[in-house]
């Protein structure tokens, strides 16, 4: 640790760390503080952007709709902009700088700029959200031309990804670093890579972002007469989709890091897991295509390339992660001596804590709810059923609620001891937030689903479409699906606001966590696995092989009852 | 230990993967994934061709309406 330290003063660089009691990782200051500032602002736009979410679940509940059209569409877009960006972005940065200055052993990047890509994004982030609540800028996430938000929307979307696109170059100069000073041996750990991974598709989603949202700002102050709109819808979702696939290579390297952390899990295989974030650089982004399915004027050699013949391969890398993370728990598990039965590991998990529920509860929704329906939806044929549907946002409340959401309130458990040294305060909500916020927003999740594929359309105040030429007949079950989807939206309401009670309180007011502390309640089983390279080695994991097994069939069931609807939507005989 | 570097010394060597026995070749999958700029050119290129130049292509294709 000298050693480094005597490195660092010799090129000029005599950093302030700290070692922390709980993990042994060296902890840089300027580090420490960046990742504080932010995660509260993620956590922030949380509140505020869940508060939106739970206004929409209930105008969307037939018997409460709550508010007036032009409102609803207002804190639709307010929603969206929130939690769907901020809060993921905010938190994502956070996590980018954790997994390469803490995990490389390594000081930040040029932490000027890391305050410069903060200042901007929070500037950014205040002026969209404003613009959106002033009124004049309820274009929806997707802000599709013609329709035309204020001047300082744009403008704060650009402002809030150039921000962003620092704290990606901050993150590959401290690789940079990390290397020359030789911070870390071989290759880097799996959460790096993992960060990597995410930090790769960020620059490509920041870069079709202001491809697209420079000339349309220009538009809206007049320099440009008009923009194409399927030009528009194509590089925008560029930027709309894989922003979600940033999440899930990130919230994959958490998944990963929990594991590490709080069982001393290693993945089964480096270079299995490594080759499966290897298919997202590749090949994940091309799915952006699935929302031009039914775009006129593009053949479907472009559309089925991208969603299937390439998308197939990075579901492949989601197989993998989702097959080598429950098996990296149930091999850490039989180590330590859990080897009763085919799930004797699972049970005597630690369902207690919550950085571990909300990690395993994450995994199980994201592959199950989100995965599956993804594929669905990725499929140029049975798109059709459900395209532009409410089944639409069942599926990606799925990925990035269940999934990415779930998984970052799940290491925001560790993240406060470990990074604001504070113990956690309110054990006992603490305890059971992961449980109710799961099961609000699967339920979310699988009754929009259910409305969907009914034949509700997606972001429409009216799903009776009462004042339209052509009225479409709503089934009654639909209306059922609804009510259960503001039922569920409200208990989804309260699992984050236990979050965020938690979390604000804990960082306000809990003990600060010293030596005795950590000696007293440990919560990390060390900090060696999370920063190593290194595989568990092995595949005797009935207890996985068994959960695998049912998740395919699972899939495949889903998958052929969908070609089974299609073939009764248009009959043939 | 000092044993003569690879004959055909790469740009920027392999100094990375195998860490401490310069004399082991590192396979060219390892390289790649110590590699992060290669799999940044490599993962902003995918979608640029095969999404948005590919995607922009066709729609330029589309005749235009006549007025
Ligand atoms: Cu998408």
């Amino acid at each position: 640790m000298s050693v480094s330290t005597a490195e660092g003063a010799l090129v000029g660089h005599d950093e302030k760390y700290r070692t922390c009691l709980d993990t042994g990782l060296k902890v840089y200051a300027k580090t420490e503080t960046l990742i504080k500032v932010n995660a509260v602002a993620a956590v922030l736009f949380l509140a505020v952007g869940g508060l939106f979410g739970v206004l929409v679940a209930l105008t969307r509940w037939p018997g409460v709709h709550l508010l007036p059209a032009d409102l609803f569409y207002l804190v639709l877009t307010a929603h969206g902009a929130a939690v769907l960006l901020f809060w993921i972005i905010f938190f994502e940065v956070a996590i980018l700088y954790f997994a390469s200055s803490i995990l490389l052993n390594c000081r930040l990047a040029t932490p000027h700029f890391a305050w410069l890509g903060f200042l901007l994004m929070v500037g950014g982030s205040l002026l969209a959200t404003v613009a959106v609540l002033q009124g004049e800028s309820s274009v929806m996430f997707t802000s599709y031309v013609p329709m035309q938000a204020a001047p300082h929307f744009y403008l704060g979307l650009i402002l809030f990804a150039v921000g962003a696109l620092l704290a990606c170059c901050v993150f590959f100069g401290t690789l940079v670093i990390a290397k020359e000073e030789q911070t870390y041996e071989g290759s880097v750990p799996l959460v790096t890579f993992g960060a990597i991974t995410a930090a790769i598709i960020a620059v490509f989603t920041i870069a079709s972002g202001a491809i697209i949202l420079i000339p349309t700002f220009l538009w809206s102050i007049g320099y440009i007469a008009e923009i194409d709109t399927v030009t528009y819808k194509l590089v925008w979702w560029g930027m709309g989709h894989s922003s979600q696939q940033i999440n899930v290579s990130a919230h994959v390297a958490v998944w990963y890091c929990i594991a590490a952390l709080v069982l001393g899990a290693k993945p089964l295989s480096e270079k299995v897991s490594r080759t499966a974030f290897l298919l997202y650089i590749l090949f994940l982004q091309l799915a952006c295509a699935h929302h031009m399915l039914v775009e006129p004027g593009i053949s479907s050699e472009w559309k089925v390339f991208n969603t299937s013949y390439a998308l197939y391969l990075a579901v492949l890398g989601s197989l993998i992660h989702g097959m080598s993370i429950p098996g990296a728990v149930e091999a850490a598990q039989r180590r330590r001596g859990f080897t009763k039965g085919i799930f004797g590991w699972l049970r005597q998990a630690p369902w207690g804590n919550p950085a571990f529920s909300g990690f395993a509860l994450s995994v199980v929704l994201f592959g199950f709810l989100g995965g599956i329906s993804g594929v669905v939806l990725g499929t140029e044929q049975i798109n059709i059923l459900m395209h532009n549907t409410l089944y639409v946002p069942g599926h990606f409340h799925a990925t990035v609620v269940a999934g990415t959401t779930l998984a970052f309130m799940a290491i925001s458990y560790l993240v406060v001891p470990l990074i604001f040294q504070r113990d956690l305060v309110f054990k006992t909500i603490a305890k059971w937030q992961p449980y109710v916020f799961a099961i609000g927003v699967g339920g979310t999740s699988l009754f929009m689903m259910g409305a969907g594929t009914l034949g509700i359309s997606r972001r429409h105040w009216d799903i009776t479409f009462s004042d339209a030429s052509l009225t479409f007949d709503v089934p009654g079950t639909a209306f059922l699906m609804l009510g259960l989807n503001g039922i569920f939206g409200l208990l989804a309401g309260v699992g984050g606001l236990m979050y965020i009670l938690v979390i604000v309180g804990s960082i306000l007011f809990g003990k600060r966590r010293d030596a005795e502390a950590v000696k007293a309640n440990p919560i990390v089983a060390g900090g060696e696995a999370v920063s190593t390279y290194g595989s568990e080695g092995t595949l005797k994991l009935p207890g996985t092989i068994t959960l695998v097994a049912v998740f395919f069939t699972a899939f495949v069931l889903y998958y052929f009852i969908n070609w089974k609807f299609l073939s009764e939507v248009w009959p043939l005989s | 230990m000092s044993d003569q570097a690879p004959p055909s010394a790469p740009s920027e060597p392999t100094k990375s993967a195998a860490g401490k026995d310069p004399s082991e070749r590192v396979p060219a999958m390892q390289r790649l994934l110590d590699n992060p700029f290669l799999l940044l050119f490599l993962g902003v290129t995918m979608p640029t061709v095969f999404y948005i130049i590919w995607g922009i292509m066709e729609l330029a294709q589309i005749p235009i309406a006549p007025q």
